[in-house]
């Protein structure tokens, strides 16, 4: 019996290139690529001694699909469903800032009406994605029961989206000048009666959960993210908004229609796990906010521009466009040197910054808190 | 000539055969019961088409999951200890079911009557802990070493409010004798030991909540943390020997609990069995009910729960029934 369990004896490459401190009598761990809280295929090599991490360092790539290569190798309209592959859980954002930066480079003027349903179709989306995370945190927290009652509302939401866009989950709904199809009146219809049947499950989602004596417990004063350490490491999204700084895209520079609609930018100063958790919850009820007021002002035109292109080819030059998904800042970075392909994309994902503050984040603190941590940090794979 | 076989060893081997069709059976009970709660409580409808369509609800459920896991294969992982590996799994089982033969299930209906019988559930209950340390550390695997230290740390601290509380019913009726005790109640709820013992029911609820690995505090197999704990490398029947003892030491749990605080076989009109089956029932509903319903604390706050608050108050507890008796 191999009694040697300090070290994986035959670890792979990463194991091995693991620095672990200086402690004798430590252990160290592989969690991931297969763990149930590591959502995806995130591997995170922990040494603990005991139930103590001593040190994390996750390690990434597990699921590099190249989707910055691909975008190189295919033409604008081909590259169309990518994005929102790279986070699954709001692809729509993804897919807007595609368009938005290939639309700015071009100079392209996207009627109003369009911009209106891609802002409802987008917070909609975040609404999804936020309530997915809210269950799985729970489920990663012990609670087994919330992501059902978050898929109940989430599946609503899927049904509603579905009918307009197609799909229920990697969405590629936004074209290169507008949406590619209308909205109806019984997609408003049935929105309405969605926001308005949300808003009393947040607060018995508050009663039932939230106010829990054990989560209190488990997420208050855990894995504490100073406003520092985010600026350090470029964390953005509820992260940055639960460590007191309330910056929001959508906000700060506001892209679209943004500037017309009247909602806050929740965020609490505790830094902890419970300060993101509630920045999330109340930017669902922001979201419902906003849908509102869009379809209260929904102006009537075209979905898309007349004259759209259909293989647009942009003129030489780079942009940069930002916008603010469920997880963070999202960012295109377009090179194009006229050709009907970019010559470079680069992509900002919010989850890659968000989790490189991890392992400075999870030193000293247990398994249970890390894995709180972890959940917290809302992380997509890309 | 062949001496007689001793009456007592064969009832007590009839008994044991009972206990065994009498764990079995609960088990595919309680295996419905916690998937259709759990459905019930996730508002969905939980197991709903198994087998032909003479068999609604999917009341084939336990059945089918059974015969998943006998048709699995056994497989021991690479630098196992083999033999400590597959003898865990039977450790865990065998005290299970051992414990039910001192239990009254009613007034005529128990295996054997002895002066020692609380004392006997309790000793039986302790080698689970030993069992779960043993798969802990032969499966070598981390996460099951990790399960098992938790499990060892987790059994042992909440022993002690257990006995604690035990003792203070103890010294109440002055017997370990659980038909006496549960003779010793009336038939009516007011003249329950719950009535006179509310405190050591919560502190006694509790402990057997974290002695049977449920949640809140099921941090020995916590899924999100350590993938599945101590049985993490078990498969088939392996698995399925864990599965049946928790399900067992929750049944030998809710028994305890029923005759300790709620009266054992004792109510009105029903014949004695059927109340018992009642309670304990009503127990396990209960305890189905929490896990699904919080969250699992962290380790640190379970043994904080234990040693600062549960054993001062069981102390506590214990001294005011001695004070009581005295006078």
């Amino acid at each position: 019996m191999n009694l040697d369990l300090r070290l994986d004896t035959s670890g792979d490459f990463y194991a091995r290139k693991f620095q672990p401190t200086k402690r004798e009598d430590t252990l160290i761990l592989n969690m991931g690529p297969q763990h149930p809280s590591t959502h995806g295929v995130l591997r995170i090599i922990l040494e603990i001694d005991g139930e103590y991490i001593l040190r994390a360092e996750p390690v990434l790539g597990y699921i590099h699909r190249m989707h910055e290569k691909m975008a190189e190798v295919m033409s604008y309209p081909q590259y169309l469903p990518n994005p929102a592959r790279t986070d699954y859980l709001h692809g729509l954002a993804w897919n807007w800032a595609h368009v938005a930066a290939v639309e700015r480079l071009m100079g392209l003027e996207v009627p109003e009406r369009a911009e209106y349903i891609r802002v409802i179709t987008c917070e909609l989306n975040r609404i999804t994605s936020h309530l997915l995370w809210w269950g799985a945190y729970l489920l990663d927290l012990g609670a087994f029961t919330p992501i059902m009652y978050a898929f109940d509302d989430r599946e609503r939401i899927q049904d509603i989206l579905q009918r307009i866009t197609g799909s229920r989950l990697t969405y590629c709904y936004y074209r290169f000048g507008g949406v590619s199809n209308d909205i109806d009146d019984r997609f408003i219809e049935e929105t309405r009666k969605q926001c308005s049947r949300m808003k009393p499950r947040f607060k018995m989602f508050k009663d039932l959960v939230t106010d829990n004596f054990i989560l209190r417990k488990r997420v208050e004063e855990i894995g504490e993210i100073p406003a520092d350490t985010c600026r350090k490491y470029g964390a953005t999204g509820p992260v940055l908004r639960g460590s007191g700084v309330p910056y929001d895209v959508r906000r700060a520079e506001p892209y679209s229609v943004y500037d017309r609609f009247d909602f806050n930018i929740p965020s609490y100063d505790t830094c902890d796990a419970m300060g993101r958790y509630l920045v999330r919850m109340d930017e669902m009820q922001e979201s419902i906010k906003i849908i509102e007021q869009a379809l209260d002002t929904l102006p009537e035109g075209d979905y898309i521009m007349p004259k759209a292109p259909k293989k647009p080819k942009p003129p030489a030059g780079d942009v940069y466009f930002a916008l603010e998904g469920a997880r963070g800042k999202i960012g295109f970075h377009l090179v194009s040197d006229g050709d009907k392909s970019p010559y470079r994309l680069k992509l900002r994902a919010p989850g890659f910054s968000n989790l490189s503050l991890f392992s400075e984040v999870s030193e000293g603190v247990l398994i249970a808190d890390a894995v709180s941590i972890l959940g917290s940090l809302d992380l997509v794979i890309p | 000539m062949i001496e007689a076989i001793p009456t007592q060893f064969i009832i007590i081997f009839v008994g044991l055969l009972a206990v065994m069709a009498f764990v079995g059976l609960n088990a595919i009970v309680l295996v419905y019961l916690e998937r259709k709660v759990a459905g019930f409580i996730h508002r969905r409808p939980g197991p709903y088409e198994v087998g032909p369509p003479c068999f609604p609800h999917g009341i084939l459920q336990p059945f089918a999951d059974g015969l998943k896991l006998v048709g699995k294969q056994l497989f021991t992982p690479r630098g196992a200890d083999s033999i400590l590996f597959w003898l865990a799994p039977m450790i865990s089982i065998a005290p299970a079911i051992v414990c039910f033969i001192v239990i009254p299930f009613g007034p005529h209906l128990q295996i054997v009557n002895t002066n020692v019988g609380l004392v006997l559930i309790l000793a039986f209950t302790g080698i689970n802990v030993l069992a779960l340390c043993l798969a802990g550390w032969a499966s070598q695997n981390k996460y099951g070493l990790i399960g098992a230290a938790r499990d060892i740390s987790q059994g042992v601290a909440y022993e002690i409010p257990l006995l604690l509380v035990v003792l203070s019913v103890v010294f109440m009726t002055g017997t370990f004798n659980l038909f006496d005790i549960a003779d010793g109640q009336g038939a009516w709820p007011w003249q329950w030991y719950i009535f006179y013992q509310p405190l050591a029911f919560i502190i006694f609820f509790i402990c057997a909540l974290a002695e049977t690995n449920r949640n809140p505090f099921d941090l020995p197999e916590a899924e999100s943390e350590l993938t599945a704990g101590f049985h993490t490398e078990y498969s088939g029947m392996g698995f399925a020997c864990f599965f049946l003892a928790e399900y067992a030491y929750m049944v030998v749990a809710s028994c305890i609990i029923a005759i300790l605080f709620l009266g054992g076989f004792q109510g009105p009109v029903l014949p004695g069995g059927w109340w018992f089956l009642a309670k304990v029932y009503v127990l396990l509903l209960i305890m189905i009910w929490i896990r699904w319903t919080f969250p699992r604390v962290r380790f640190d706050q379970l043994l904080n729960i234990c040693w600062k608050w549960l054993i001062p108050l069981a102390v506590l507890n214990l001294l005011i029934t001695l004070a009581v008796i005295a006078i």
